[in-house]
């Protein structure tokens, strides 16, 4: 498979990985192995003196870079000092930008979104803004100068697979910067799917933490991904109302 | 005077740094990051910024998550 490049930056794995919802850390690190994942994002909270281990230590262990989420923020304002925060605490100006609208449907805030997305591009930081599968909201934030869009295939956690396929395919078509598919995977052929519509990654977490078996849905996703990605590739063939005979039908 | 550190509230004597605040929760200094009222106090500043009354004193890390 190609090499996935976010601002200058290669990656072999086109699958990045959360880390919410596992049951324990040992259950996360032998998922995150087996997803073959080189890219895992985390989330900034208050220091618990009381956390036994570290999911930084385990990256680090594993070799996979962190990419720091801003999830939890509901304003402009809360996502711009949790990324500063971020930056300051691991060392990364790379920041997954999640803004959410509210508790209930979690589905990103635009106006929020973008406002910080500005900010943050303005400051020095790779963004990487998670939105809903809004072609318009894609383009001008490619234009903001984001590293990548990160358009849902459903809301977080749902396992809905992609709800609006067509938009992400025009997400796709007019974005410069990759297309990384995020929140909505249920199982690994939704994570095909997001390959096969063009999209350049997919970022999944809930779909292999909660899976009855963590470690074998982080493979099945692995393989999905590279499936996809090749099918993508390999162009498919057009969709038909009739048969056509693959052989003579002449004796 | 007091200030809240991750939202307890602490008595402090006055002149406390922000690095004694961070060592009330951690002995870590890496993979942590502390904002005072708001804004960024970087790794550098921690014992040479004094807190001042009522200050709200955030230490925060990566955790699983998003």
């Amino acid at each position: 498979m190609d090499d996935l490049i976010i601002a200058g930056e290669k990656f072999s794995s086109r699958l990045i990985m959360g880390t919410g919802g596992a049951p324990s850390l040992e259950v996360l690190d032998q998922a995150l192995a087996a997803s073959g994942t080189e890219m895992t994002t985390v989330a900034m909270r208050r220091l618990d003196p009381d956390a036994r281990g570290s999911v930084l230590d385990l990256l680090r262990r594993r070799d996979i870079e962190v990419l720091p989420n801003t999830a939890g923020c509901f304003t402009a304002g809360e996502a711009v000092l949790t990324a500063r925060l971020a930056r300051e605490a691991l060392g990364t100006p790379w920041v997954k930008l999640e803004v959410i609208a509210d508790e209930r449907t979690l589905l990103p805030d635009p106006i929020e979104t973008f406002d910080a997305a500005e900010r943050l591009v303005a400051d020095g930081f790779v963004v990487l803004p998670y939105i809903g599968d809004d072609p318009a909201l894609a383009r001008r934030l490619e234009q903001a100068g984001c590293a990548a869009v990160m358009p849902l295939g459903a809301p977080i956690g749902s396992g809905l697979g992609i709800r609006n396929p067509h938009n992400i395919e025009l997400i796709v078509e007019a974005a410069s910067v990759p297309v990384i598919l995020d929140a909505g995977i249920g199982t690994a052929s939704d994570a095909a799917l997001a390959m096969e519509l063009g999209c350049d990654a997919v970022l999944l977490a809930t779909a292999v933490t909660r899976a009855q078996r963590p470690d074998l849905m982080a493979t099945a996703m692995r393989e999905a991904v590279t499936a996809g990605r090749l099918a993508r590739q390999a162009g498919r063939i057009p969709r038909r109302r009739y048969a056509e005979a693959s052989s003579p039908m002449t004796p | 005077m007091i200030v809240m550190i991750n939202g307890t509230a602490h008595e402090v004597i006055d002149g406390t740094t922000v690095a004694q605040a961070v060592s009330t929760l951690t002995a870590a200094t890496t993979g942590v990051a502390v904002a005072v009222n708001d804004e960024v106090v970087t790794r550098s500043a921690w014992e040479t910024t004094a807190l001042s009354d009522s200050d709200r004193v955030e230490v925060l890390t990566a955790v699983q998550g998003g």
